[in-house]
């Protein structure tokens, strides 16, 4: 190195630097969540439901945002993982007409590109649509467009482009011989899909269901316009299991905006602990795509294959 | 028809179904976008293309638009958003010029410097920070950071040479551009490193060869190859930057206030609005005044085109990387 030009040298360095850089802003970002988990998260207040109050002490729990988070996450899914797996399979397995399939596959890429804010300004409208009132809750008899129906359809859209892309890049994945196989023992093109490709994209399909997840659980734009302001989960209508579906609630993204300084609540202690849970969960989800798609990493070492990056 | 029954998935079938339900996919997405404009029509009506433009106070006209009575007249449609257009252009072009440089030099020391077990921690280090919801960031800006700023970094003499015009109070623009470099530059990192991974390895031996040093290889040879691959991901890293808007919201001070570069260091302190974050602060208009509603929709119809050809650009950017069969 004693040979090197100065440029040279300075832009080692400026490598070095910026990558320990990194590593540290990130270590201290999670040291810093850490020590305030320490201080304020107590298993009381997952457990115990959200009380309007004024200071902090007496305003309970996020026990109902962090079911909203749950509730959210499974109608997101339920929605986009059919939808995303049945794209991919029709693109890559049949493809015909081929300008089509690119005209499918541009609009997934756009809703990628498609900031949450606008997803969710869109959802609200729609659902305020009569021919759509029925999923969301109403104030004098008209539809508000915001509930848990509502808001977790437009959670299966910003889930839909990380779970097509893990999906079709596993079908692209499948060496052609499994499929002349297949097609050998006389199996049609459909059978071969059920028995043998969907089986061998499942961990493809597992690392796209994570990574959507991750996405849901992070969103909140869509939460905190889609799903009104409701501290506690409150059923709307009568049909039990739907009321609450068509009903107002919270979501633990939402609960940390509320209750920073941002938000109306000034409980930064609330919003502390809610945010330490929402950083474990996602801790949680990077091992499990770690892991879901370790035999894809060793073979192509891609970074934004497991990031959901188009 | 029995048959029908007992064996429902002929091949034809399936492909039908498949195909339906993609299109529907694709439907739903134009559906989307005609919506948006659709309900962002009524205010480009009465404002034409010099809605985009400057004039007059973007916090009057809101104000108007949100007072309007029920059947809105005209007037109250009138709005020049230039302001929030600019601090949009201001915060993205920032961010992406501060996350340019960092990415780059992150993205050659994961892949051809740091010691194998560094480079590990390094990946893992990338994808957590990508994975962190804007939420959060959000929380640390507006706990950690703008009070920081507030009472150490802003001088007296800042504060009140701006007495009137704007309150400094730690929330604006250098901690919201922060944060929004630290939350773009992740997506950055990984799409370079994929790149710069994919620069076939007898490119490198062949400088080496030539007797040039590891550095001089990497800046003449492997930076030189995956330069589609840095555009690429910087116009996606714009578009990211363009639709934040929670973290945005939280930390930038939620004021029509245009920062002014000729404010010396007081413009970094100084509070703004982007087309996004202003969707956030007026949530509660949605669905209520016309005037206003159709301007949130305005704004999000704008984001939304910007994307838009954002995304055409990376396109058109990727192509030449195709023909070198280097992946981006």
């Amino acid at each position: 190195m004693h040979t090197w030009r100065w440029s040279d040298r300075f832009v080692w360095a400026a490598a070095w630097g910026a990558g320990i850089s990194l590593c540290v802003i990130a270590a201290a970002i999670l040291l810093y969540m850490g020590y305030r988990g320490i201080q304020y998260l107590r298993p009381e207040l997952i457990f115990s439901r959200p009380q309007a109050s004024i200071d902090q002490a007496g305003s309970g729990g996020f026990l109902d945002p962090l079911l909203g988070t749950m509730l959210l996450t499974v109608i997101g899914i339920a929605i986009a993982a059919p939808l995303a797996i049945c794209c991919a399979l029709w693109i890559v397995e049949y493809g015909r007409p081929r300008w089509l399939t690119r005209v499918v596959e541009s609009s997934i890429e756009i809703v990628a590109g498609t900031p949450d804010i606008l997803i969710a300004v869109f959802g609200l409208a729609v659902f305020q649509l009569h021919f759509l009132a029925f999923a969301s809750s109403t104030t004098n008899g008209l539809a508000t467009g915001t509930s848990f129906l509502t808001a977790g359809a437009m959670m299966s859209l910003i889930a839909l482009p990380p779970l097509f892309i893990a999906t079709r890049d596993g079908l692209l994945g499948v060496p052609a011989h499994m499929r002349e196989a297949a097609f050998a023992l006389g199996k049609t093109r459909i059978a071969t899909i059920r028995r043998v490709l969907l089986p061998s994209v499942r961990s493809n399909v597992a690392t796209g269901v994570t990574l959507g997840v991750s996405r849901i659980i992070a969103d909140t734009a869509i939460v905190i316009v889609m799903l009104g302001d409701a501290l506690r989960i409150t059923p709307e209508g009568g049909v039990p299991g739907l009321n609450v579906l068509r009903g107002a609630g919270s979501s633990l993204t939402s609960y940390i905006y509320d209750n920073s300084p941002a938000g109306e609540g000034l409980a930064p202690q609330k919003a502390y602990a809610a945010a330490v849970l929402l950083l474990l969960f996602v801790l949680v989800l990077n091992l499990a795509v770690e892991r879901f798609s370790r035999g894809s990493l060793a073979r192509t070492g891609a970074i934004t294959a497991v990031e959901g990056i188009v | 028809m029995l048959s029908r029954l007992l064996n429902p998935w002929t091949d034809h079938r399936a492909e039908r179904t498949l195909g339906a339900v993609s299109l529907l996919v694709c439907l739903c997405v134009l559906f989307m976008i005609a919506f948006v404009a659709v309900r962002a029509w009524p205010t480009f009506e009465h404002n034409g293309l010099s809605w985009l433009g400057p004039g007059g106070s973007l916090k009057v006209q809101f104000e108007t638009m949100l007072n309007a009575p029920t059947h809105t007249p005209a007037s109250a449609y009138h709005l020049r958003a230039w302001p929030i257009i600019y601090g949009t252009l201001l915060i993205t072009s920032l961010a992406v010029l501060l996350a340019l440089p960092l990415a780059v030099l992150c993205a050659i020391f994961i892949v051809e410097l740091a010691p194998v077990r560094l480079r590990r921690t390094m990946i893992r280090v990338v994808r957590l920070l990508a994975s962190v919801p804007s939420v959060i960031w959000g929380l640390l800006g507006i706990l950690v950071l703008v009070p920081f700023v507030g009472n150490h970094l802003i001088t007296s003499s800042e504060r009140t040479s701006l007495e009137g015009t704007a309150q400094l109070t730690g929330e604006g623009l250098a901690v919201a551009v922060v944060l929004l470099t630290l939350m773009i530059s992740p997506i950055m990192i990984a799409l370079i490193c994929d790149a710069l991974g994919a620069v076939p390895g007898a490119w490198r031996e062949g400088a080496a060869a030539l007797g040039v040093n590891r550095l001089r290889a990497i800046r003449a040879v492997t930076l030189r190859a995956v330069r589609p691959a840095i555009v690429a991901a910087t116009v996606l890293a714009t578009a990211r930057a363009l639709g934040e808007a929670i973290m945005i919201s939280m930390v930038s001070g939620s004021n029509f206030f245009a920062p002014r570069p000729s404010d010396g260091v007081a413009f970094l302190f100084e509070p703004m609005r982007t087309l996004a974050s202003t969707i956030v602060d007026f949530r509660e208009g949605l669905g209520g005044a016309p005037a206003l509603n159709s301007t949130l929709y305005a704004c999000a119809l704008l984001l939304l085109f910007s994307v838009c050809v954002l995304s055409v650009a990376a396109y058109l950017v990727k192509l030449p990387l195709r023909k070198y069969q280097a992946r981006g």
